[in-house]
């Protein structure tokens, strides 16, 4: 899947900011969209993630994760796009409902958006999919808190939106 | 790695696995880690588990891998739920001796506060328990027992 960059101008940061977070990179998250209506996260199948030996079924941890990182790149975005700043909201809490599981060997997608942004809490809703987003393998309601921008390091301000793309290999100097 | 006997294998394509036998041998062994080897998610994150008497408690070591927020740094919160997760299958696997692995219908986390880039524990309690469907409530702490950084509520279908 190949999306036009100029069709979803908050695709680059958004990836970005999954980039700076280790779990995720070891994953291997891609973010296929952002907006600042809605974020698709691709997490691609590994045998490293079965949590069910007896099917090779990834664990549904694998899919809170996703879920997790989906809702907060879509907070992220909305408020970028809003207040051209930007915010780290931690979760507070999130409830995921699984509704069957994801099928072996094939990656699984995940589409969040935030849909109210007030002025101390974000909240947010997601749907993990494999062939069709009418076919869900999970959903998930989640809420987070909104930090004051000055909380945003310079350093992870630079790497989310600065010139240079920071390096891919360990957190450098965010240390 | 360093495998002398047969059943630590870890299967990886469909295999049929002998889910009850595992959990008699683990619980004969007295070693429930023996069980989370069969898990490549448990590997994954680096959880581990412990026996105190009738009590499991479950450890995630830290680990940078494990890593969300760079800043503080603190554990991605989908890892901290992937592991209580987990932590709660194995109680119902321990203490129910099950056929099946466990599957989870819903999961509902709080987060209290942040995980700090260090040793995690969790410890489950099985609230309610029917004939398909089990509720379990999970704590996860760091330094303090009493100062949770995370609390959770699942139901697991266990036929």
């Amino acid at each position: 899947m190949k999306v036009n960059p100029d069709f979803f101008p908050l695709t680059q940061m958004a990836q970005r900011f999954v980039d700076q977070l280790a779990q995720c990179r070891r994953l291997g998250l891609t973010v296929l969209e952002a907006s600042e209506h809605h974020v698709l996260i691709e997490l691609p199948y590994s045998t490293e993630l079965i949590g069910y030996p007896d099917t090779g079924v990834i664990h549904g941890g694998v899919i809170t994760t996703l879920m997790d990182t989906a809702c907060g790149s879509a907070v992220v975005s909305a408020i970028f796009q809003k207040y051209q700043s930007l915010e780290i909201s931690p979760t507070l809490d999130l409830r995921v409902d699984y509704m069957k599981p994801a099928q072996p060997h094939k990656s699984v997608y995940g589409f969040a958006e935030c849909y109210k942004l007030s002025s101390n809490i974000a909240f947010t809703r997601a749907i993990a999919y494999q062939d069709s987003i009418d076919d869900p393998i999970a959903h998930a309601v989640g809420s987070f808190m909104r930090i004051s921008p000055e909380m945003v390091g310079d350093a992870f301000r630079q790497a989310l939106i600065g010139e240079a793309v920071p390096p891919l290999g360990e957190t450098n100097e965010l240390k | 790695m360093s495998s002398n006997k047969t059943t630590d294998a870890i299967p990886t394509e469909s295999k049929i696995l002998d889910v009850q036998g595992i959990v008699k041998r683990a619980t004969e062994l007295n070693d429930f880690g023996h069980l989370l080897e069969h898990v490549p998610y448990a590997k994954f994150i680096g959880m581990k588990v412990e026996r105190f008497g009738d009590e499991l408690i479950f450890k995630l070591p830290a680990k940078d891998d494990n890593i969300g927020n760079p800043i503080l740094p603190a554990i991605h919160g989908g890892v901290i739920a992937g592991f209580m997760e987990m932590s709660a299958i194995v109680q119902l696997m321990v203490f129910m001796q099950t056929a099946k692995v466990p599957k989870v219908v819903d999961f509902s986390i709080d987060y209290l506060r942040a995980g700090l880039h260090k040793d995690s524990f969790a410890e489950c309690r099985i609230t309610r328990q029917g004939r398909r469907v089990a509720n379990v409530s999970i704590n996860c702490w760091q330094t303090n027992r009493k100062q949770l950084i995370a609390t959770a509520r699942a139901h697991f279908l266990i036929d």
